[in-house]
């Protein structure tokens, strides 16, 4: 017997949680004495009320899936990769190493080199703790965690050293050069007669994390190693029965997941800002867990609570200009809200309305 | 049904224990329904019944590890209030769990005051403790070091530890859950010795097992559970072992299985010398040679732990070990990157493992994917080079989940949402029409409704009449007697002895499964 | 380097570790009785908040403290409720809290002080000033004694002291009481606890509720003694600094304070001495000195030099079995 039909899990919860998380946002709003809905119409208002807003909002979601995705692979292995920063960051690198080692003749040449570099980086820095978990039992947890600051401080030497574009003195690469430059949502659009901002940083990285979603739902719902993975996440102690390499299993999803938050940069560093800058992650490797959580480790969801992550993002921008009186750093706030009732406390809503429709069921 | 309770209350005034209507649901489970019981001080009182009867959780109840929805407890005549475990230990009620409660790597001193200490620091109840353990040791041979850290200690030895807590506690009811499960016969005889003692003493003792043979051998008077309902409650020297037997289940036991005289055929299986040590280093086999043919069923009896489970495990593809195994006169590689259940299964030995739940099954999983579960790469499942054929596995999952009749017969619900019953069909199922040359079964109907056991072991015998070699693990004895062509009885690590069934009896196997060796094999006393 | 740097060196060891210590300490207890908490960083940074604001406001850097450790014990019950009560995921929890420091620290900060998240800078007894113990100058020249009684042991400020005198204190709690009896249970296996007539619930609480008020002081060190005010961000990664010598230390206080030295002295080195040279061969970059907390952790934990060992049932929500 079902305890709870399939769309109050899926859809009515989240949506409860979400209102929780706002509700105790407004919480905050009100206390240091402005008006919540004025800072959420300003924000929908920022980012959803111009093609400018909309493109840095589905920018901001493009990397926001891409970590997102990463998260929920390891996390159907029930594997918590916390290491998308770091990853994302190596990506960069990845990304940089491709694109300045080459005279790329065009973006379209380019782009699938760029994109294995860096998942390739990615992944290289999710291998280790994959390795060490696998056959060391080492807790990926706590190694991810140290790899994100060891990767920090790697980029550091590195934009501050060889990489760094001869004198200057901001830590970065030179620029990749006009070649290689990823078409924005304004250059797609034009030829079909659609006006976009021009200053959107939205780019064809967009089309790519959609794609990544697709790839992963197809890898995890019709895949063998899907199977693997799901089945090795659900009950690890059955997958040596069934002949399942709880080894492999680890080291796969922990690279595919580190490839994807690798990719997280072609999107920033070979989209937006065509060369490599220190911290260009902005901590979207650690929003990541936020947007799977969310979206409740499925593509779709994911996707989904991407743009609203981009959208709070974006619109967090918008307050700098619109009400003073709130810091940016509100959409932090939110987040971490968010990630509060929509994580560690989803049992809170859960239980009660699983009850509920017990009651309900036993009553009919 | 029967001579319904009360048999305490002629012996003494008030009995040491009485509940009164205890009712207890988990969800949608009714695990206990309006169970009264008393019992008298000073006796040992056994409850009896089959796994899932609801004895362990009438017992937690009266412990106060769960409350119980409705229903009165009484001690030594009063009302109790239990709550919680404080408020049980309070009342004078000690329990030792069937998994202990103890921190393994704390000494035996502290896990013994841990919650019964005397004040804020620790020194003087260390002290005190050692003193009360010196004492108890000597009344009651319960004989324990108590700077040892238990995760050094054996089984038996922690099982001693988890009494001395109780004791320790001035617990004058003492409840013992399914303690013999883990332990060696030897252990076990050991520890109906500390429980008389304690019995002298004046104190009260609750033993919950599933073996008869333990009520008959220990106890004044025995309760029959059933279905989470308390059938009777008899005086041990007014029953027997059948009539109790036939209480448990419902109705005339010793299913008799219908089946033919086993006309075996070429050797299937042939292990040899096998020898595995564990993550710790324990040596858990010992050197086990067997054979088994094709359209036999090898039936491996023993106390749960001296090894059936690592056997299967090794044959199954998924534990190292050294020694020689050949399936059809083929070698099959015992360690390394080749020894895994996928290549087992390539082989021809199909498994339906010991633990449904934790191993044969994965709970979240709809009944499809569990179909699919060992056998994911099986072309019939695979769309192209790329995709699985989600579809195709359904509609095979359908016909299997039709021809065992499991109910409901909807691939796509969960595991977890079907019965013990027909999870363990799903693994038949799924097992038993890959048409495997061996077929390992362990504990096939442990946690099984009976209509489900009956099902379960026809299509047992079918497989073996179709010429399969079937090796078959179950610490159930009834199950091993009345289904296996041929019995071997193993303990720690080996195998004590092989029988025939006609050439056997209960006492015969429980003498090789203490470990007794007598190596005649004249055949038992009718019984 | 002269005997005099090399005191200097190890006077900003013991300032710097002073907060991984404190933040270790706390790490234990939570994670000793079960319950995981890489929140650390975020109760630090709530802590550091509030404190300088309480401190600037009230003048008292004492109030400080306190005010921020009771934020930070109100960030723990947050998690416990989470991971105690609702069986939340712990690690999903402190991610969370983490991100909710981080953001409310800045709001609430500009929306008082209009420095984009800072507070304004301490003056007078709004923070904590070093003490000078007694004789300390008079025994400052004697020759090798003298410079390390003044310069090293000296010269601190109370919540140094605090700190080290804390380290026995929660080794003779931890293995000397009926409480931390109960606490190291309750981490190993909490069912034995609660079979003993004592709630897990409680103790795991109580714990946590340590844990607050060691990470609060932690936090309030960083903002009223070691600088002078809350800057955005400025617990840096230290609560993931701390609960990696916590891994180091295996989970026991005396070898924290060992870990946390440790680190500390790396952080001081990298501060003093930026890149330092190997006998004109090659020159250490100040990155690798950074990342070496991390580095050694991730040795420490691959298990192939020690091997750490966390309790029993750390991360997993206690649910009765059925």
């Amino acid at each position: 017997m079902e305890k709870m039909p399939r769309w109050a899990d899926v859809a009515l919860i989240p949506l409860i949680n979400l209102a929780l998380a706002f509700f105790f946002a407004g919480l905050v709003v009100l206390a240091i004495g402005e008006n919540p809905f004025d800072m959420v119409r300003f924000m929908v208002k920022g980012a959803l009320g111009s093609s400018n807003g909309i493109g840095y909002t589905l920018y901001y979601a493009t990397n926001f899936i891409f970590t997102g995705l990463a998260f929920s692979v390891a996390m159907h292995a029930r594997l918590f990769n916390i290491g998308g920063e770091g990853q994302a960051a190596l990506g960069g690198l990845g990304t940089a190493v491709v694109l300045l080692a080459v005279p790329w003749p065009h973006w379209t040449v380019a782009l699938p080199f760029a994109v294995l570099g860096a998942a390739l980086f990615g992944a290289a820095w999710a291998a280790i703790p994959a390795w060490l978990q696998a056959r060391r039992g080492s807790h990926i947890v706590i190694t991810t965690i140290m790899f994100n600051f060891i990767g920090a401080a790697l980029m550091i030497y590195l934009l501050n050293g060889i990489l760094k574009k001869p004198g200057q003195q901001a830590a970065e690469t030179r620029h990749f050069g006009d070649a290689v430059h990823l078409p924005t949502f304004h250059e797609m659009l034009a030829p079909l007669g659609i006006e976009f901002s021009k200053s959107a940083p939205a780019n064809v990285s967009f089309i790519l994390a959609i794609l990544a979603a697709v790839c992963v739902w197809l890898l995890i719902w019709r895949t063998r190693i899907g199977y693997e993975i799901r089945a090795f996440g659900n009950s690890e102690s059955a997958t040596a029965y069934a002949g399942i390499s709880a080894v492999r299993v680890t080291i796969i999803a922990m690279l595919i997941s580190g490839g994807l938050a690798g990719m997280m940069a072609i999107n920033v560093v070979m989209g937006e800002s065509e060369r490599l800058i220190l911290n260009f992650t902005e901590g979207a490797g650690f929003m990541g867990i936020a947007v799977s959580l969310m979206g409740r480790n499925h593509p779709v969801g994911i996707v989904l609570a991407g743009l609203l992550f981009g959208m709070l993002n974006q619109g967090g921008f918008e307050l700098l200009w619109e009400m003073p009186g709130i810091s940016r750093e509100m959409v932090f706030v939110i987040q971490a809200l968010i990630i509060i009732f929509t994580g560690a406390l989803v049992n809170m809503t859960r239980d009660p309305i699983e009850r509920l429709f017990i009651r309900r069921n036993k009553g009919a | 049904m029967g001579s319904e309770g009360g048999q305490g209350r002629q012996e003494t005034a008030a009995p040491a224990i009485e509940l009164r209507g205890i009712s207890k649901a988990f969800g949608p489970v009714q695990a206990n329904r309006d169970i009264s019981l008393a019992v008298a001080r000073g006796t040992i009182h056994g409850i009896i019944g089959e796994n899932g009867a609801g004895k362990s959780t009438l017992m937690s109840i009266l412990y106060g590890f769960y409350r119980a929805d409705s229903g009165e407890i009484f001690i030594n005549g009063r009302r109790a209030e239990i709550h919680d475990s404080q408020d049980a230990i309070a009342a004078g009620i000690g329990m030792v769990f069937q998994h202990f409660k103890l921190v393994e790597n704390f000494t035996v001193l502290e896990n013994i005051i841990l919650g019964a200490e005397n004040g804020p620091l620790l020194r003087d109840s260390l002290a005190d403790a050692r003193r009360s353990l010196l004492t108890l040791a000597e009344e009651y041979e319960l004989g324990v070091d108590p700077d040892a850290r238990i995760e050094d200690l054996s089984v038996g030895h922690r099982q001693r530890v988890e009494i001395l807590k109780a004791l320790y506690r001035q617990a004058d009811i003492l409840i013992l859950d399914e303690p013999t499960g883990v332990l060696t016969p030897s252990e076990a005889d050991h520890l109906f010795r500390i429980l008389r003692g304690l019995k002298e003493q004046g104190k009260t003792i609750i033993l919950i097992t599933h073996k008869l043979r333990e009520i008959m051998d220990v106890t004044d008077t025995v309760s029959v559970m059933r279905r989470g309902e308390m059938l009777a409650t008899v005086r041990t020297a007014e029953t027997s072992p059948e009539d109790l037997a036939e209480r448990m289940v419902g109705r005339k036991v010793l299913l008799q299985v219908d089946k033919r005289p086993a006309s075996p055929g070429e050797t299937v299986l042939k292990v040899e010398n096998l020898k595995v040590v564990d993550e710790d280093g324990v040596a858990r086999l010992k050197g086990v040679s067997f054979d088994l043919r094709a359209g036999e069923i090898l039936g491996i009896a023993g106390v749960a732990g001296n090894g059936q489970s690592e056997l299967l495990e090794v044959l199954g593809g998924y534990r190292p070990a050294t020694g020689r195994i050949t399936l059809n006169g083929h070698d099959l590689p015992l360690d390394g990157r080749l020894a895994n259940g996928r290549a087992r299964r390539a082989a021809g030995i199909a498994h339906v493992p010991e633990d449904r739940q934790s191993e044969g099954l994965v709970m979240e999983f709809a009944a499809w994917e569990n179909i699919a579960f060992g056998y994911h790469h099986d072309p019939a499942y695979q769309k192209n080079a790329l995709f699985m054929d989600n579809a195709a596995i359904q509609a095979d999952t359908e016909g299997k989940m039709q021809r065992f009749d499991v109910r409901p017969p909807d691939p796509r619900l969960q595991a977890k949402s079907f019965s013990g019953g027909n999870q363990q069909k799903i693994v038949l199922a799924r097992e038993i029409e890959r048409n495997p040359d061996l077929l390992l079964v362990g504990q096939p109907t442990r946690g099984v409704d009976i209509g489900a056991i009956e099902f379960i072991h026809q299509r047992l015998i079918e497989l073996r009449d179709a010429g399969k070699a079937i090796l078959l693990v179950s610490v159930e004895l009834e199950e091993i007697m009345s289904l296996a062509d041929r019995i071997a009885v193993m303990f720690d690590g080996r195998i004590m002895g092989e029988r025939l069934p006609a050439d056997t009896d209960e006492r015969d196997l429980g003498l090789l499964m203490a470990g007794v060796s007598n190596g005649a094999n004249d055949g038992g006393e009718a019984a | 380097m002269d005997f005099l740097q090399f005191l200097l060196t190890l006077d900003s060891t013991i300032r710097l570790s002073v907060v991984l210590l404190l933040a270790c300490l706390a790490g234990l207890f939570s994670e000793r009785a079960g319950v995981v908490d890489i929140g650390l960083e975020g109760k630090m940074l709530i802590s550091a908040f509030v404190a300088a604001a309480v401190a600037y406001e009230s003048g008292s850097a004492w109030l400080g403290v306190l005010a921020g450790s009771a934020a930070s014990v109100v960030f723990a019950m947050i998690h416990g409720v989470a991971s105690i009560i609702y069986r939340g995921d712990q690690i999903i929890s402190g991610v969370a809290l983490n991100f909710l420091a981080s953001g409310l620290t800045v709001v609430i900060g500009h929306a008082i002080y209009k420095k984009g998240g800072q507070t304004p800078t301490l003056t007078g007894d709004a923070r904590f000033t070093e003490v000078k113990l007694p004789f300390a100058d008079a025994v400052a020249d004697v020759p090798v004694i003298g410079p390390i009684y003044s310069e090293l042991i000296s010269g601190h400020t109370p919540l140094v002291y605090v700190a080290f005198a804390i380290v026995p204190l929660v080794w003779w709690v931890l293995y000397r009481t009926r409480f931390g009896l109960r606490l190291r249970a309750v981490g190993e296996n909490p069912a034995s606890v609660d079979t003993a007539g004592v709630s897990v619930v409680a103790m795991r609480f109580r714990a946590l509720i340590i844990t607050g008020i060691l990470c609060g002081m932690a936090g309030a060190y960083l903002s009223t003694a070691q600088s002078a005010f809350f800057g955005k961000e400025m617990t840096a990664g230290r609560g993931y600094i701390a609960l990696a010598a916590l891994i180091f230390a295996n989970w026991r206080p005396v070898q924290a304070m060992g870990a946390t030295l440790l680190f500390g002295l790396l952080e001081a080195i990298s501060n003093l001495y930026p890149n330092i040279d190997v006998f004109g061969l090659f020159s250490i970059p100040v990155q690798f000195t950074q990342a070496l907390p991390y580095i050694l952790t991730v040795v420490i934990l691959a298990g192939f030099i020690g091997r750490a060992v966390p309790p029993r049932s750390v991360g997993v929500p206690y649910v009765k079995e059925r």
